[in-house]
């Protein structure tokens, strides 16, 4: 079945099948069961750069990317059947995950590629509109869709449905879902401090993983990019002796030849490094994405933390509301109350007054049972179908994460053999001085 | 004679050459270091005197000896009769000083030892006093050079083990050179060296000419390179050309290798921090453990690999481009020597031109002196060839084994790999097993 999926999603892909076959075996395997993604081909195949008006007077630069989908069938029975194809911006694909953030709390949304260039070393450009960059974040954008498509509950919602097939007024029937109300409170919830009494042990064990993924991710990909940018320098040097073998080589008779076919080779091994960093990125991507994904889930968990919170607050004030239409009832004041004290101080309320207060009370208690009750569920629910999506994304990440090791050692062992190649070439010119 | 006056009087080499960046502006560029090497110059005790008082055969004989035939390659080594080796470096503390001495062994058959083996111990100043006396004797002679007095290169120590070892190395090549060489090998100086205890090794080095002599010949000497040489050969000419050129490209070389040695290590150490992450990350997870330690392990042996192929440059490669960096001041110096040997002929026939009285003592001076310079001509042709042959086949002989190394490197680290997947998969076939049996 995955392999189906990947190989159809590798079909429409850039020309260079072979190349593409390597970006696919980047992206998550396909989810089985009844996902989008079984019925539709989905593929962002280019990026072009537009410009247009920002504000007033005001020109930017952006980049669009064709987002392209094809109904599986179709192609599944040999037809050529020509693509839908939109064009979207990034901002655009943040717009969709905000929604999906709030729309699926209890679900590890998959993440965007990086909106700017981090773990930058010396060649690699920081520039967003360096063409490596714009090709890396065309793969990234793809995968995020490829993600959302096959997963079982994020599939079938009609606002991506909408992203990926119509082009016009997708943004205004987002904006009309209300969204982005719900988006403030949701940032301002994760971000606030307030102290749970029980939450559900799995969830901060979870949140605790997500803080340790993000800062072992983080510090990887920093102490990779050194690497890189070292190794750079390594092959580099070599170049010179290129240039220095060849100059060599004018003033020798019998050494001449071998000297300056062994400058070649210099120049070839030195030039060789650029591929094979270029390469390596696609790897260090693969750890970004999970670096990104830490927050998702760290933010899913605390969506528990809260929607717990939130029951034990409401279950305190149901509690509490309670003792005092017991203390009311049978005349016992144990609670603090305002009518209390006032009474006290201006004497003995009426006994209609009393009777007003406890029916209040009463349809208080009532609406915080019903409150309750509702938190209650919501609590549970997200418990229910958050650990099931956690345990969904363990298995997802353990998966995607051996193969990209695996992937790196391919890329090593590829570094290798070109060196031995160059290497022995190397040799053969030396032995003809 | 060119003494150490006539020496300063040349420009020394350019360290600071600036190698222009290039080639697509991709490559590096080998600006000049700040911590640039200061090479000294190989200050050997080349006093005056062209012609020592040592020599004992005729001018006459010599000058067919130096011509070497093109064929005459190196001896066979079954016709090596000596063996000479550089080893065991002992620190002695003085209340002077603190110097470093070598154990120099000698086996031989030739004749004119007493025995067949010898031990003495050596210090550097002894093999500086030795290089100095061949020159002496043979001027136009290339006489293989000393490791440089000292590197003022950073934090190098004169005392630290690397160091003391590449000199080792490097003085043994040196011993090892001079024996080989037909000439040079049957000097008496070199006997001595090899076969004297350290007492009579002193009182020998006393021995040799006077001041006065080396004074007066050291004044010709500086009056012979003031005022240069008139009419020097096309063939030395062109030698000459090859010289700077060659120079230069050495001095290139050299300090490209150790632009490379120096990247090499800050990559190992940018390595040292990497590989460690992937450890830490392991101890969050569950399934991906083992692939991480995997991961972990595979990139700290390509780390030892790495450091190994860095020794080999730093042990092999870069002093063998140091030696022809500072072959390259030797043969400068023999063709500056060269030079003042026809200078001072020509200055003479002048004198001749121009004199009255003396004539017939002028014209047997001249007579002598024109031996003189076709001798030290055929000595510098006949070994010029020579020199050329062993260059080629030292330098052939470094990159030769540089590669080898980077390819045995690459295949190691490749090997290192290939196992990591290995242990994938298998590790891929144990979790289906369990996942089968629960």
């Amino acid at each position: 079945m995955a392999d189906a999926e990947r190989e159809d999603a590798a079909e429409t892909d850039t020309p260079n099948a072979s190349d593409t076959q390597e970006k696919n075996t980047n992206i998550t395997m396909a989810e089985d069961g009844s996902t989008l993604l079984k019925r539709m081909e989905i593929t962002v195949a280019e990026a072009e750069k537009r410009t247009g008006k920002k504000a007033v007077n005001m020109q930017e630069t952006y980049t669009v990317y064709l987002l392209e989908t094809r109904p599986s069938a179709a192609v599944n029975e040999g037809q050529s059947v020509a693509p839908d194809a939109l064009w979207r911006r990034y901002s655009e694909f943040e717009l969709l995950r905000n929604y999906l953030l709030v729309t699926y709390p209890f679900i590890v949304v998959p993440p965007l590629p990086e909106k700017r260039a981090e773990f930058v070393w010396h060649k690699l450009s920081a520039d967003n509109m360096d063409p490596d960059f714009v090709e890396r974040r065309r793969v990234g954008l793809e995968n995020f869709l490829l993600r959302v498509a096959s997963h079982p509950v994020m599939s079938s919602d009609g606002i991506f449905y909408h992203f990926l097939t119509q082009e016009r007024g997708w943004k205004e029937v987002v904006y009309e879902t209300g969204f982005q109300a719900k988006a403030e409170s949701r940032l301002r919830a994760l971000n606030a401090t307030f102290r749970v009494k029980n939450p559900d042990k799995r969830f901060m064990e979870m949140k605790h993983y997500s803080d340790e993924l993000q800062s072992i991710t983080s510090q990887l990909l920093r102490a990779r990019a050194r690497v890189a940018d070292r190794l750079y320098g390594v092959y580099k040097v070599h170049g010179n002796y290129g240039r220095v073998f060849s100059e060599w080589s004018a003033i020798e008779k019998e050494m001449g030849d071998g000297l300056q076919s062994a400058g070649h080779h210099m120049d070839a091994y030195a030039a060789s490094i650029d591929d094979i960093l270029e390469e390596e990125e696609h790897y260090a991507d693969q750890i970004k994405e999970y670096l990104f994904f830490s927050e998702a889930l760290r933010a899913v968990c605390r969506k528990h933390e809260l929607s717990q919170y939130e029951l034990e607050t409401e279950s305190l004030d149901l509690a509490s509301k309670k003792q005092q239409r017991d203390e009311l009832a049978t005349g016992t004041m144990r609670t603090f109350s305002f009518k209390g004290m006032t009474t006290k101080l201006f004497g003995q309320e009426t006994a209609d007054q009393r009777e007003a207060r406890l029916k209040l009370l009463e349809e208080q208690i009532v609406e915080g049972e019903e409150t309750v009750r509702e938190k209650t569920t919501e609590c549970e629910e997200h418990v229910c179908s958050g650990w099931v999506d956690i345990q969904r994304f363990k298995e997802q990440k353990d998966r995607d994460l051996r193969e990209a090791f695996i992937n790196y050692a391919f890329m090593q062992m590829s570094m290798c053999r070109k060196g031995i190649q160059m290497w022995t070439n190397a040799k053969e010119c030396f032995s003809k001085m | 004679m060119s003494g150490n006056v006539a020496d300063s009087a040349i420009s020394p080499t350019s360290p600071t050459q600036t190698i222009p960046a290039d080639l697509s502006g991709q490559m590096l560029e080998l600006d000049e270091d700040d911590d640039l090497e200061v090479f000294s110059k190989d200050t050997t005790n080349t006093d005056g005197g062209s012609f020592n008082a040592s020599m004992q055969t005729s001018p006459g004989s010599m000058i067919n000896q130096y011509k070497f035939d093109e064929e005459d390659e190196e001896q066979e080594p079954g016709a090596k009769d000596i063996f000479i080796t550089v080893d065991d470096p002992e620190s002695h503390v003085t209340t002077i000083e603190t110097f470093i001495t070598y154990r120099v062994l000698t086996k031989t058959t030739r004749g004119e030892f007493d025995s067949s083996e010898y031990e003495v111990r050596r210090r550097y100043q002894d093999f500086l006093w030795l290089r100095g006396r061949l020159e002496e004797a043979h001027p136009t002679l290339i006489v293989h050079p000393l490791p440089e007095k000292f590197v003022m290169k950073g934090m190098v120590e004169r005392f630290n083990d690397d160091f003391i070892e590449t000199r080792r190395r490097a003085l043994h090549r040196f011993l090892d050179r001079v024996a080989d060489h037909p000439i040079l090998s049957c000097n008496e100086d070199f006997r001595v060296f090899l076969s004297a205890q350290a007492w009579e090794l002193t009182s020998h080095k006393k021995q040799g000419p006077g001041f006065l002599t080396r004074m007066g010949e050291t004044v010709r000497a500086v009056a012979a390179s003031v005022r240069g040489v008139k009419n020097r050969p096309e063939e030395f000419n062109s030698i000459q050309e090859y010289v700077e050129a060659f120079s230069q490209k050495m001095t290139s070389l050299d300090r490209i290798t150790q632009r490379i040695t120096k990247e090499e290590k800050e990559y190992l150490e940018e390595l040292k921090e990497y590989a460690p992450t992937y450890t830490l990350w392991s101890g969050s997870e569950e399934e991906l453990a083992e692939p991480l330690k995997g991961m972990a392990n595979s990139l700290d042996r390509c780390y030892q690999e790495t450091e190994e192929q860095g020794r080999q440059l730093s042990d092999c490669l870069a002093p063998a481009l140091h030696e022809y960096v500072l072959c390259s001041e030797t043969l400068k110096a023999v063709l500056r020597r060269r030079d003042n040997i026809q200078a001072e002929l020509e200055a003479k026939n002048e004198a001749l031109a121009t004199k009255r009285a003396d004539r017939d003592a002028l014209k047997e001076e001249i007579d002598k002196m024109e031996d003189r310079v076709e001798w030290a001509n055929n000595a510098l042709k006949g070994d010029w060839g020579r020199w050329q042959r062993s260059m080629r086949s030292d330098l052939k002989e470094a990159f030769l084994s540089t590669a080898q190394k980077n390819v045995d490197y690459y295949e190691k680290c490749l090997a290192v790999w290939e196992s990591f997947l290995l242990s994938m998969r298998a590790e891929v076939s144990e979790v289906d097993q369990r996942a089968g049996d629960s």
